[in-house]
C-alpha cells in the first residue's frame, strides 16, 4: 500500500479500478489482429524478407560485398551494432535503475521498454555474427578447447569481454522481463476463453497463483535483479567502448569513452521508447496508462542524457588540442572539417543542439514534437557512431593509405535486415503480450487515481485514514 | 504451489487494504490463514501472515560468489597454466584484465541461480498449471483469503461470520 502526495499528479489517469486495468491491457492480446497490425506486420515481413536476402548474399559471396577496404576494415557493420547495443539500454534502465531510485512513473513503459532492450540486443548481435564473415565460426569466440591445440582465446582481449557482456546481458535482461511477465500471463490465462489460448500462456505462467509468499519472493528477486541489472547495463557499454578505447588508433584511444558511450546510450535507448510508446499508445488507446507526464519524464532523461553527450564532444575536442599529440588533433580536426564533415555536423546537430529544445515545457508537453526530437536524436546517435569508426579510420598515418567509404547495396540491406527484424519482433509482442505491466500497475494506481483528488487547491484532502496517519511517500512496512 | 487437500473457507475481498487489516485481525480471533492470493504484491501482507522471511538473497550470494570462482579459475588456469602467453608484455595472469569477465558471471550466475531457485521454492514450472486454485479472479482484480478447515479448531460458520466481519464480500467453500 502507498500513499503519494496529493500535490503530484496522478500517474495513471481516468479513475481506473483494477478491474478496468486487467480489461485494458488484456483487450488487445485477447482480440483478434486488427486490420491496422496485420498491414504493418505485412510490411516488416517484407523488410524482414529483403533483408534477408542481402544477409543471405552477405553470407554466401564473403564480406567482400560491402564497401569496406583495407584502410576502413570497421564501417556500417560496427556502426549498427553500437547503435543497437545503445537503444537496448534504455529498456533495463527503465526497469532496474528506476525501481531502484523508485521511481513509480516506471510502471507504464517498463514491459514494452524491456522488450525493446531485448529486440534491440537480437539486432545488434546479428551484426557482430556478421562482420564475423563465416559466421558458423561463431562459437571460436567462446572459451572452449581448440581442436588445434589447447590454445584459448584471449581474454585479454575486449572483444572477448564483449562476448560475455552481451550474452551477459541479453539473458539476464530476458530472464528479468519474463520473471515480470508471469504475474500477467497468470491473468490472461484466468480470463482466457479458448483451450489453446489457455494452455500456452498457462504454460508460460508456470502456474502462477499470486500468493503472499510468491509476491514476497518476486519482489525480494526483483530487487537483486535490479541491483544486478544496474551494473550490468554500465558495463555492457563501457566495454563496447573499450573495443575503440584500448585500441590505438587516434580518436579512439580515450579514457573519456566509458561515460560517454554510456549516456550516448541512454540517450539514444530513451529516444527509441519514446518512438514506440507513442504509435502504441494511441494504437492500443493507453492514453491514460502513458500520460503526457511519462512523456515528459523521459524528454527531461533525453535532455540530460544529450547534455552529457554534448559535453562529451566538446572535451573529447578540448583533449585532442590540449594533449599535443598531432595525430589526436588530427583526427579532430578531420572530423569536423574533412570530407566527412557532414556527418560530424550531423551528429552535433542531431545530438547536441536537439535535444536542448526541451528545455521549454510547451515543445517537451508536445506529441508531434517529441516523436521528430525522438527520430532526430536516433539519426544523430547513429552518425556518432559512424564518425567515430569511420573518420578515425579513413585518414590513418600514411597519407598514401588514405580511403573514403561508401556503403554498397549490401551494406544498406543489412542494416534494413535489422529493423525488419526488429519490427517483426516488437510487433509479435505487442499482439500476444501485454504491453503493460498489469500487477505493477495496479500496484501503484490507489495511490495516484481514484483515491485522491485531482488537482488539490489549499488543504490536502486526504481520506480520514490517512488524516490520521500521513504516510505520504513511504512504504507501508 | 503445493498439492491442495481438504476443506476450504475462501474469503474474497475487492480491497487490498481491507485484506491488509484483515489478516491481523482474523489471526487475533484465531483463525489461522493458510494464504492470501492478490493481483499484485501487498506491501506487510507476508508479515501479518507470519510467514518468515525469504533466505532466497542467501542463496543469491552463494551463486554470485561461484559464478566470481568459475570465472578467476577458468582464465587463470587457461591463460597462466594450460597454455600461458604473454601479450603485451604483460604478465600471463594479470588480474586488472579478468575483471570484466569475472563481473559478467558473477551477475550470470546469480541471476540464473536465483530464478531458478525461485522457481523451484514456489513450485513454479510447466505443467504446475493444471493445478487447481481458489478463485480465478486473484489474478484479475479480487483478494483471496484461504482457509483449511481441517487445520483449524473453529467452526465453519465462526469462521465464516468473522470473515464477513473483516470485510470480506463473499465466502465460498472450496473442496480438494
Amino acid at each position: 500500500m502507498h500513499v503519494t502526495s496529493p500535490v503530484r499528479e496522478p500517474l495513471i489517469q481516468g479513475g481506473k479500478t483494477y478491474a478496468d486495468v486487467t480489461e485494458d491491457i488484456c483487450r488487445h492480446v485477447e482480440g483478434k489482429p486488427t486490420k491496422e497490425w496485420k498491414i504493418a506486420f505485412g510490411i516488416s515481413l517484407l523488410v524482414l524478407a529483403y533483408g534477408t536476402c542481402c544477409l543471405a548474399w552477405t553470407w554466401w559471396e564473403g564480406l567482400g560485398v560491402w564497401g569496406l577496404n583495407k584502410t576502413v576494415g570497421w564501417a556500417w557493420d560496427i556502426t549498427n551494432f553500437v547503435w543497437w547495443v545503445g537503444i537496448g539500454h534504455a529498456g533495463t534502465l527503465i526497469s532496474a535503475i528506476l525501481l531502484l531510485f523508485r521511481q513509480k512513473w516506471r510502471t507504464s513503459i517498463n514491459r514494452a521498454a524491456e522488450a525493446m532492450t531485448i529486440f534491440a540486443v537480437i539486432c545488434a548481435a546479428s551484426f557482430i555474427l556478421m562482420h564475423m564473415g563465416r559466421p558458423w565460426m561463431a562459437y571460436w569466440a567462446l572459451p572452449l578447447p581448440n581442436a588445434f591445440g589447447s590454445l584459448w582465446v584471449n581474454f585479454n582481449s575486449p572483444l572477448v569481454w564483449d562476448v560475455f557482456a552481451i550474452s551477459t546481458y541479453f539473458s539476464v535482461s530476458l530472464v528479468f522481463w519474463y520473471i515480470g511477465l508471469i504475474p500477467d500471463l497468470a491473468t490472461i490465462r484466468d480470463r482466457a476463453t479458448s483451450k489453446v489460448s489457455r494452455f500456452m500462456y498457462g504454460t508460460f505462467a508456470m502456474g502462477w497463483d499470486g500468493s503472499a509468499k510468491t509476491w514476497s519472493r518476486y519482489e525480494y528477486i526483483s530487487l537483486i535483479l535490479a541491483g544486478l541489472s544496474t551494473p550490468l547495463v554500465l558495463s555492457v557499454h563501457t566495454i563496447v567502448s573499450m573495443d575503440f578505447a584500448t585500441s590505438v588508433i587516434p580518436g579512439w584511444h580515450t579514457t573519456i569513452f566509458p561515460p560517454y558511450f554510456v549516456a550516448g546510450a541512454i540517450f539514444s535507448g530513451f529516444a527509441m521508447v519514446q518512438n514506440l510508446m507513442l504509435i502504441t499508445r494511441v494504437v492500443y488507446k493507453l492514453e491514460d496508462y502513458i500520460t503526457l507526464e511519462h512523456i515528459e519524464t523521459m524528454n527531461k532523461v533525453i535532455t540530460l542524457t544529450g547534455s552529457v553527450v554534448g559535453v562529451a564532444y566538446i572535451t573529447e575536442f578540448f583533449i585532442a588540442w590540449y594533449s599535443g599529440v598531432e595525430y589526436e588533433s588530427y583526427a579532430f580536426i578531420n572530423r569536423a572539417t574533412g570530407p566527412y564533415w557532414w556527418a560530424y555536423w550531423a551528429m552535433m546537430t542531431c545530438n547536441v543542439i536537439s535535444p536542448q529544445l526541451f528545455w521549454s515545457r510547451k515543445l517537451r508537453r508536445s506529441i508531434t514534437f517529441t516523436f521528430f526530437i525522438s527520430v532526430i536524436v536516433n539519426i544523430g546517435m547513429w552518425f556518432e557512431r559512424f564518425v567515430i569508426i569511420v573518420t578515425s579510420l579513413h585518414r590513418d598515418y600514411i597519407p598514401s593509405s588514405w580511403a573514403m567509404f561508401s556503403p554498397t547495396r549490401y551494406d544498406i540491406g543489412d542494416y534494413i535486415f535489422s529493423f525488419g527484424l526488429f519490427f517483426t519482433l516488437f510487433l509479435l509482442f505487442s499482439k500476444y503480450l501485454p504491453v503493460v505491466n498489469m500487477a505493477e500497475v495496479k500496484a501503484v494506481i490507489r495511490s495516484t487515481s481514484a483515491q485522491l483528488p485531482k488537482k488539490i487547491a489549499g488543504v490536502a484532502k486526504v481520506r480520514q485514514r490517512e488524516a490520521a496517519a500521513p504516510l505520504f511517500n513511504k512504504d507501508i512496512e | 504451489m503445493a498439492e491442495l487437500s481438504g476443506k476450504y473457507l475462501v474469503g474474497v475481498y475487492d480491497d487490498d487494504d481491507t485484506v491488509l487489516h484483515a489478516v491481523p485481525k482474523l489471526r487475533k480471533a484465531g483463525v489461522k490463514i493458510q494464504e492470501v492470493y492478490s493481483p499484485f504484491p501487498i506491501h506487510g501482507l507476508d508479515d501479518a501472515l507470519g510467514h518468515p522471511r525469504t533466505r532466497i538473497g542467501i542463496a543469491a550470494f552463494m551463486f554470485g560468489v561461484t559464478g566470481c570462482c568459475v570465472a578467476l579459475t577458468l582464465m587463470i588456469w587457461t591463460m597462466g597454466i594450460d597454455w600461458p602467453m604473454i601479450i603485451g608484455g604483460k604478465d600471463s595472469i594479470s588480474l586488472p584484465n579478468y575483471i570484466p569477465i569475472t563481473f559478467e558471471l558473477t551477475v550470470l550466475f546469480t541471476a540464473f541461480g536465483m530464478v531458478i531457485t525461485f522457481f523451484i521454492s514456489n513450485g513454479l514450472g510447466p505443467g504446475t498449471h493444471f493445478h487447481e486454485r481458489f478463485d480465478a479472479r486473484a489474478t484479475d482484480n479480487k483478494f483471496v483469503m484461504a482457509i483449511n478447515l481441517g487445520r483449524n479448531s473453529m467452526s465453519e460458520d465462526e469462521i465464516s461470520r468473522a470473515l464477513r466481519d473483516s470485510g470480506a464480500e463473499e465466502v465460498n467453500i472450496k473442496q480438494f
